[in-house]
């Protein structure tokens, strides 16, 4: 099949996967079987297109025109690659996990949930393989407003009051900024186009314009929740866990860091940024928010709040390194965006394990876990130890290359940020490990599921009770891909180093620097 | 004095000013609907008479032709005018009626007393 | 108006009377309505009519884009003395707009009509709303001041009994306090006039255009204009002239209000336009008046006060009431922007919020057929028990706060756009904090109808097969002109170059 068929059928495939849900959601093992096949098709047509833009394929669609010069349109490249890539990995996974936790939670509604679901990754789709700002924002609001009923899918007070904050500040800060600068871009450069290099160049705007401009774009962009406009993120956490897994530690928030990086590198052009330094104010806002997030983690006894203010804190990681826009921070960043997914998502899995299997929501309840559910638990601290950045896992790298970003820069003080940051990381992530094997279990049960009807091991600490077996394949498929992500580090890095080329241009020396290291 | 002249001079143009003033007052300061109904129609009618005196020519004859006269009054604002009272009236017309039902349906016509029971009607919904 | 000899020789060159016949069917196609005043045979007559508009109003588009603007003599005797049709892309285009509106909501109507008007009014009713057609087609097709005057008054007193014959008692009231603001903005506009024919000796807007330049004194003739300005204002319910229209609005029948809130206001806009543009032209309205900026603060309020009063109302079509009050200052603003992009942003808004709100209040008809709720605090759950219908009101909520894919967008970003051309970022703020209020007012209805649990005591009826249609069709169409642009915006576009440049000297 031609490149330009696949992106299409990839595109298309979860909405049709969404309707074919909704037709068949009397009978949930049919629906069940529809969401799989949906979520491996999609992968198989992903897949072929990440080897041929590793090859130096960029494949293009251009349907037709919105306005003139801006038209609705599909463009490949490594960046959008990896995030595509991402996303309909992780589906899979995700929804393997889905189909245990809803289950074992007797959670109502499920069919429209499964539906949102798919419709929120046709929307990821449609962001990484977006030609340009306007397609981008399209399915950017799509990600937003699919994502909304699965926030306030409870239907709670609380799940309505978070929905409240989840919508008001992603659709508020999309609407009241992102927007404006995207409008703001194409009269300035006229065209959207994301093009190697950036457009901004030779647009006739001074350095405080574009100082101004990127600063509307990154606050705009709501969903990489640099501080002050993170707190939609753990407002969303009272959704069902693989809500935040997916959504909340993948999906969503990568668009939201993605979108930065893109903005970033085919927007501005890293060029621009390095001359101008338009970018700088931004990345002290990241790191401090880097620092600032994981400190409120520390203080979080909820072990999905914990996790929330932690996906902060990485997510700035990302923002940081983009606004640092140097060609090896860029490769950072990217990488950033696949490890922290691999690597949160099995956190996130391991919460929802546990509130599964044991009903247990905060911290200071663990003692013990890692007796009654070893799997989840050495899951999690594969997890955990891959957020730190310890070999031989994914984090590594990324941290690694965000370092040497900063050294090309000479901005030193990231490196200082990323230090604190990974001791931070050990004080609000271990210390669940810690309980979680050292301490003795507690007598007063929490977590007698036994209401529940549907799980006789959890009365007794003694014997082992793992949640139901989809969700632990799930996260052992994750914490897998910590590993494996590690030691495939150079096929990652061979598609990640094209993302600053600009045609005809030779690549800095930096990226073959850090090239040299591997 | 010449100022006082012009002024006077313009009398239709002060009557015109007149009914319309009068006219508006009426509809926003009573409550009582056929009342403000009235004020509407004074209103308009001021409209006829600012259309019909600029096209009166002082010593022209109506506009039918006849060789011992050569200066006529212009007839186009009588035939707009024709139309604007039919307009009014028709206007005057389903005003009233509305009033009647009005009055059916809560039995007054005085505007405060209606929109106090309105206001309840929208708390009570 | 003599229309004899038009019927006459329709049988031979029917496509050169296409102008009149704008007027003219739906004129006759009332009267047949009232003499027989059956409920069936009134509602057959409106079908029929209601469908033959858009036909008639493609084919003119067609002619004006291929050929120019036409010209047409009502009964044959040449402009400027006789009465002048004139049909250039800017009119052509709110006929389209006008007449497709008529013709969907026409289908919609029948249940909905019998269903909320009692059996002796129906045959009236649909009447009346082939009247309230005729004014407003006749209003858009029409280059006589005067003339469209007349019109103007047809549809408005058309538009009263439609809002009088609403169910509630309150209905009589919103007609009645809607009738003395309508009557008083009609007296404005014909005052304005006056003081043009005045000064001109003309009443022919094409005619007047050249003979601006030769009046002795300017003044009058920009106090005419403002009497327009104000009368037509009031008309758009422009903020602060808009108190008559949430009553008006939320009483009237489902399909009276998705009618007006469609079509009504884009109608005074468009002689707004006409005026400001076409006649006084662009060097005379904002060189010699500081209209932009007078319009530029009026939308803004709009925008902003009757965006947060929408969110405070208990009835939800008090509330879309608001909103519509909120969306004019969209169109307003293009004016006020003074640029081709603003007017066609503007231009462009006219249509989309037509489909947009047309499809709201659809929705909400279709609530009302079911349930009778129309207070939003009782619609608890209603989504999960009528998902289609509040599915349709969803997606077209969507597109009013303007989420990109849908129509709203669309014209958003042309406003911004043009905005941010000049600029005025002042004014882009304005508009994203608008839609951020159309979030708040739109979310409180899809939060408490969806994400409650139902309330009602009792399964709804199912609304009935064409309404449900007429709604999806609307959804759709709102969504096939969020990526489909070249009628919105391609149309547009050359519309707001023609109003640029203004009528000849």
């Amino acid at each position: 099949m031609t490149s330009e068929t696949l992106m299409a059928l990839a595109l298309v495939l979860p909405w049709l996967g969404a309707v074919g849900i909704w037709l068949t959601g009397s009978a949930p093992n049919l629906r069940e079987a529809v969401t799989l096949t949906t979520a491996v098709l999609t992968w198989l047509c992903v897949l072929p297109l990440l080897l041929r833009v590793l090859d130096g394929a960029r494949p293009e669609v251009a349907y037709f025109e919105i306005f003139s010069g801006i038209g609705f349109g599909f463009a490949l490249e490594p960046l959008g690659m990896v995030f595509a890539t991402v996303a309909s990995t992780l589906w899979i996974v995700s929804s393997v996990y889905s189909i245990g936790y809803m289950r074992g939670n007797d959670e109502p509604r499920q069919t429209p949930f499964y539906v949102c679901f798919a419709i929120a990754i046709g929307a990821a789709l449609g962001t990484s393989f977006a030609a340009n700002l306007l397609v981008l924002f399209l399915f950017y609001e799509i990600l937003t407003i699919s994502t909304y009923p699965l926030v306030a899918h409870k239907g709670t007070e609380e799940a309505q009051q978070g929905g409240r904050v989840y919508l008001l500040l992603l659709l508020g800060t999309s609407m009241l900024l992102f927007l404006p600068a995207i409008v703001w871009t194409a009269v300035a450069a006229g065209t959207t186009d994301f093009t190697p290099g950036g457009i901004l160049a030779g647009s006739g705007l001074g350095a405080t314009a574009l100082g101004v401009l990127y600063t509307v774009f990154i606050f705009g962009i709501g969903k990489a929740a640099v501080m002050p406009v993170h707190a939609w993120l753990p407002a969303a956490m009272v959704a069902p866990t693989p809500v935040s897994a997916l959504l909340h530690a993948v999906a969503v928030v990568k668009a939201g860091v993605f979108t930065v990086v893109k903005v970033t590198v085919y927007i501005f052009g890293l060029d621009l940024l390095a001359e101008t330094g338009a970018s700088s104010f931004i990345a002290y806002v990241a790191g401090a928010t880097v620092v600032i997030a994981s400190l409120i983690a520390l203080s979080h006894d909820n072990f999905k709040k914990r996790l929330a203010f932690s996906t902060v804190s990485q997510l700035s990681y990302v923002v940081m390194a983009a606004a640092i826009a140097t060609p090896a921070a860029i490769i950072g960043a990217t990488f950033h965006i696949a490890a922290h997914a691999v690597s949160k998502i099995t956190l996130f899995f391991a919460a929802g394990s546990i509130y599964t299997a044991a009903h247990l929501t905060e911290v200071s309840e663990l003692d013990g876990i890692g007796r009654r559910m070893p799997i989840t638990l050495f899951a999690y601290t594969v997890g955990a130890l891959s957020i730190i950045g310890l070999p031989p896992l994914v984090g590594l790298w990324s941290k690694w290359w965000i370092g040497v970003g900063a050294a090309d820069a000479g901005q030193f003080w990231v490196l200082a940020v990323l230090m604190i940051s990974s001791l931070l990381n050990v004080a609000y992530l271990l210390p669940i490990v810690s309980r979680g094997y050292f301490a003795a279990p507690r007598d007063s049960g929490h977590g007698h599921g036994d209401e529940h009807g549907h799980g006789d091991g959890h009365g007794g600490h003694d014997g082992i009770a793992e949640a139901p077996a989809t969700c632990v394949i799930a996260i052992c498929t994750t914490a897998a891909l910590c590993l494996a992500l590690f030691l495939g580090a150079n096929h990652v890095e061979a598609l990640l180093v094209q993302i600053p080329e600009v045609p005809g241009e030779t690549v800095t020396g930096s990226v073959e620097g850090g090239s040299d290291v591997e | 004095m010449s100022v006082f002249i012009d002024i006077a001079a313009h009398y239709n143009y002060w009557a015109t000013i007149l009914l319309m003033l009068s006219g508006l007052f009426i509809v926003v300061s009573k409550s009582n609907m056929v009342k403000t109904l009235i004020g509407l129609a004074v209103f308009q009618t001021s409209v006829y008479l600012l259309y019909l005196s600029p096209g009166k020519i002082i010593g022209a004859t109506p506009p039918i032709l006849d060789s011992d006269y050569d200066v006529y009054s212009n007839p186009l604002p009588h035939v707009l005018i024709l139309t604007a009272i039919v307009v009014g009236v028709a206007t005057f017309a389903l005003g009233l009626a509305i009033v009647v039902r009005i009055y059916e349906a809560y039995g007054t016509i005085e505007e405060d007393e209606i929109v106090k029971v309105v206001d309840q009607e929208d708390l009570s919904e | 108006m003599s229309a004899g000899p038009v019927t006459q020789e329709a049988a031979l060159t029917l496509i050169d009377h296409l102008p009149a016949l704008q007027v003219v069917v739906p004129l006759l196609g009332s009267v047949a309505a009232a003499l027989f005043r059956r409920g069936w045979f009134g509602y057959a007559i409106a079908l029929g009519v209601s469908w033959a508009m858009p036909v008639i109003s493609l084919m003119l588009l067609h002619q004006v884009m291929a050929g120019g603007a036409i010209s047409y003599a009502l009964g044959g005797f040449p402009p400027p003395i006789g009465i002048e049709y004139r049909i250039d892309e800017i009119n052509a285009y709110l006929l389209v707009l006008v007449s497709f509106m008529a013709a969907l909501i026409m289908t919609y109507a029948p249940r909905s009509i019998a269903d909320e008007i009692r059996p002796e009014h129906q045959g009236w009713y649909y009447a009346i709303f082939l009247l309230c057609l005729c004014g407003l087609l006749g209003m858009i097709v029409s280059g006589d001041a005067f003339n469209i005057f007349v019109f103007m008054e047809v549809s408005s007193l058309a538009t009263y009994v439609l809002i009088a014959l609403g169910r509630d008692r309150r209905a009589l009231v919103a007609a009645y306090q809607y009738l003395v603001i309508g009557t008083i903005g009609a007296t404005f506009y014909v005052i304005g006039v006056g003081l043009i024919l005045v000064m001109t000796g003309s009443l022919n807007l094409y005619d007047i255009a050249s003979r601006l330049d030769q009046a002795e004194d300017l003044r009058p003739l920009l106090a005419g204009l403002g009497f327009v300005t104000v009368g037509l204002g009031l008309k758009i319910a422009l903020f602060p002239m808009h108190l008559w229209l949430p009553n008006a609005y939320a009483f009237a029948p489902s399909v009276a209000t998705a009618f007006l809130a469609s079509t009504a206001t884009k109608v005074a806009i468009y002689l707004l336009l006409r005026m400001l543009f076409s006649v006084y032209g662009v060097e005379i309205t904002f060189a010699e008046t500081p209209a932009d900026t007078l319009f530029a603060v009026l939308a803004a309020a709009a925008m902003l006060v009757a965006g947060v009063a929408a969110i405070f109302q208990a009835n939800v079509k008090r509330m879309l009431a608001y909103s519509s009050v909120a969306q004019v200052g969209y169109m307003i603003l293009g004016i006020a922007l003074v640029s081709e992009t603003g007017l066609t942003g503007g231009l462009a808004h006219m249509l989309n919020h037509a489909l947009i709100k047309g499809t709201l209040f659809l929705a909400i008809g279709c609530v009302v057929f079911s349930t009778g709720i129309v207070k939003i605090e009782r619609m608890a759950g209603l989504g999960r028990v009528m998902p289609l219908t509040m599915g349709a009101f969803v997606l077209a909520g969507l597109a009013l706060i303007g989420v990109p894919g849908t129509a709203g967008f669309i014209s958003k970003w042309i406003l911004i756009q043009g905005a941010a051309e000049d600029g005025r970022w002042l004014i882009v703020a304005v508009i994203v904090a608008s839609s951020l209020l159309a979030v708040l007012y739109i979310g409180r209805v899809v939060e408490v109808a969806w994400f409650r649990a139902p309330v009602l005591e009792d399964t709804p009826r199912k609304p009935p097969l064409e309404m449900m249609i007429v709604t999806w069709l609307m959804v759709g169409l709102v969504l096939f002109f969020g990526f489909w642009t070249e009628f919105s915006v391609g149309v547009a576009r050359d519309a707001a170059a023609l109003l640029m440049e203004g009528y000849p000297r």
